[in-house]
C-alpha cells in the first residue's frame, strides 16, 4: 500500500479531534472506557487532533480549513486565554463541535472558582497553602524577558466560563464523566449519518430526572431534618431525600442510571438540568423548599440552616451557568 | 425623583386574590404607592418560582417584593407557606452569592390593606436606595 492509498483511505472518513480545557482527564478515560470499541474510534474517524494521546502542535490545528474538522468533542471549561483561544479555532475549524461533558456544558468542578476570586486564588496557590515556601512571593507572569528572549504564559481570567459562553455549541453531551455506554450512542449515530438532532440539543442523556431511574422507595415527602451522609446509616431501600439527605435526583437529568443512588450515595447532579430548567440550583432549591414540613418562619430557617454550603450543593456543577454565574466579590 | 442618579427598579410579584387586590385599593383610594416598584400579577404566591426572582435581579432590578395572603388566608389553601419557605430558602442562596438578602422581601398583603401595600413600596424604596444599585459582576 502507497502512501498515496492511505491519504486517499483517510480523506474517506470523517475527522475527528478531541480537546481539553480546564478538565481533569476524567472525560478522557471516559472515552478509554469504551474498552475494544474504542478500536472503532480510529476504524471510522481520522483522528486529527487529540492532544492527550497524539504529538499535534496547535500551529497544525491553526493552519487547517475552516470546517475541515467534522466532529470535535470539546471537554474542559474556559479557566485561561490558552482554552478560550483553541475554542475559538477548534469553532471555526469544527463542522459539529460538540460540549462534551459537564465542564464544557456547565463549568463543573472548575466551575466552583467562580464562588471565589483570582486573587484569592493564587494567594491559596502561591502563598498560603501549608506546602508553599515562596519568600519572594513568586507569581506567575503572563509576559518575562530573558536573555534568550520573551516567554509567555496564558492569562488566567477572573472567572471560568464555559464553552457556550465563548463559542457557539452544536450539541451538549452532559456528565461527569459522560458514561461510556452514552458516548457510543452518540458516536453510532454520527458514523451510521442517520438524522442528528436540531443544533443546541442535549445528546447522549435521557429526557426525564435522576428520579425516574433511581430503584428506591419514594413516600410522600416531608422532611423535619436535613443530615449530610455521613451522619447517619441510610436504609438501602428507601429514597434519599425521604430521609432527609440532599439528594440532586429531582433536578438533574436522566442518563446515567442512576449510578451514585444506586450505591448508597445521594446524586450530586453531574449530569446537569432536566429538559426546560435553565437554572439547575434554583429548580432544585424550589424543590426542597416545597418539601420541608414547617409552617413558621423560625422553625423552617432553623430546618434550612442545616444545609451546609447551598451554592456549592445545589450549583456544585452548574456555577458558571447559573443565573449569576458566580459569587460576587 | 431620581436621588443622586439612581432611580431603583423593584419587581413586585403579588397574588391575584391578596395582595394584587391590596394594590388596587391602593390605586383606587388614590393612596400614593412607590412608583419605582413594577408590580406583576401571579395567581398565587405559591406559582412564583425563585427563578423569576433571580432572572428579575440578574436583568436589571435592584429589589424584589413578593407579596401573597396572611397565613391561613391562601386561596388555594397553602401556596404562600410554600412561598414562605421559598423566600427563606432564596434569601439564604443569595447571601451565598454575595447579594444583600434584603433585597428580597416577602410581605403577607390581605385585599383590603391597600395602606400597607402603599407603606411596604415606600419602605421597600428607601432600603432599596440606601443599599444603592445592584452591580453585578460576570
Amino acid at each position: 500500500m502507497t502512501m498515496q492509498d492511505v491519504a486517499g483511505q483517510t480523506a474517506t472518513k470523517p475527522k475527528l479531534a478531541l480537546y481539553w480545557a480546564a478538565s481533569c482527564g476524567g472525560c478522557e478515560i471516559a472515552i478509554l472506557e469504551l474498552h475494544e470499541k474504542v478500536l472503532e474510534v480510529p476504524a471510522n474517524f481520522d483522528l486529527v487532533f487529540w492532544p492527550v494521546a497524539m504529538d499535534v502542535k496547535y500551529a497544525d490545528v491553526e493552519g487547517m480549513e475552516p470546517d475541515s474538522i467534522d466532529l470535535c468533542l470539546f471537554n474542559g471549561a474556559i479557566r485561561t486565554s490558552e482554552n478560550e483561544h483553541l475554542a475559538q479555532v477548534l469553532r471555526e475549524k469544527s463542522k459539529t463541535l460538540v460540549a462534551f461533558g459537564s465542564c464544557a456544558m456547565e463549568g463543573c468542578i472548575p466551575g466552583l472558582a467562580n464562588a471565589t476570586t483570582k486573587e484569592a486564588i493564587f494567594n491559596a496557590a502561591y502563598h498560603a497553602s501549608p506546602s508553599t515556601v515562596n519568600p519572594d512571593r513568586v507569581e506567575p507572569q503572563t509576559i518575562w524577558d530573558l536573555p534568550e528572549g520573551q516567554v509567555s504564559l496564558p492569562t488566567f481570567f477572573e472567572s471560568v466560563k464555559t464553552l457556550d459562553q465563548v463559542v457557539d455549541v452544536d450539541y451538549f453531551i452532559p456528565g461527569c464523566p459522560p458514561e461510556a455506554h452514552r458516548i457510543w450512542e452518540v458516536i453510532e449515530l454520527i458514523v451510521s449519518g442517520g438524522p442528528l438532532p436540531p443544533p443546541g440539543a442535549v445528546i447522549g442523556a435521557g429526557d426525564q430526572t435522576v428520579c425516574e431511574e433511581c430503584l428506591r422507595t419514594r413516600e410522600e415527602k416531608r422532611i423535619k431534618e436535613f443530615v449530610r451522609p455521613h451522619q447517619i446509616i441510610a436504609d438501602p431501600e428507601l429514597c434519599l431525600l425521604d430521609q432527609g439527605i440532599v439528594c440532586m435526583g429531582p433536578a438533574t437529568r436522566s442518563g446515567c442510571g442512576g449510578l451514585c443512588v444506586g450505591a448508597g450515595s445521594p446524586c450530586r447532579g453531574c449530569y446537569g438540568p432536566p429538559p426546560n430548567v435553565r437554572d439547575q440550583g434554583l429548580n432544585m432549591m424550589s424543590a426542597l423548599a416545597s418539601v420541608v414540613d414547617a409552617t413558621e418562619a423560625t422553625e423552617i430557617q432553623a430546618i434550612l440552616d442545616q444545609i451546609a454550603d447551598p451554592v456549592g450543593t445545589f450549583h456544585r456543577f452548574s456555577l458558571p451557568h447559573s443565573t449569576f454565574g458566580r459569587v460576587q466579590p | 425623583m431620581p436621588e443622586n442618579g439612581f432611580n431603583p427598579k423593584i419587581v413586585g410579584f403579588l397574588c391575584n386574590w391578596c395582595a394584587y387586590s391590596g394594590a388596587d385599593l391602593a390605586g383606587v383610594s388614590r393612596i400614593q404607592s412607590s412608583p419605582t416598584l413594577r408590580p406583576i400579577r401571579v395567581m398565587c404566591s405559591g406559582r412564583i418560582d425563585p427563578g423569576f426572582v433571580f432572572t428579575a435581579l440578574k436583568s436589571g432590578a435592584d429589589g424584589v417584593l413578593l407579596a401573597g395572603c396572611h397565613p391561613g388566608d391562601c386561596h388555594y389553601s397553602e401556596g404562600n407557606y410554600l412561598c414562605l419557605r421559598r423566600t427563606l430558602m432564596m434569601k439564604k442562596l443569595l447571601g451565598g452569592f454575595g447579594i444583600d438578602e434584603e433585597r428580597l422581601r416577602l410581605e403577607w398583603i390581605s385585599a383590603s390593606e391597600g395602606d400597607k401595600y402603599s407603606k411596604v413600596s415606600w419602605e421597600m424604596e428607601n432600603r432599596i436606595r440606601e443599599l444603592g444599585p445592584l452591580e453585578l459582576k460576570q
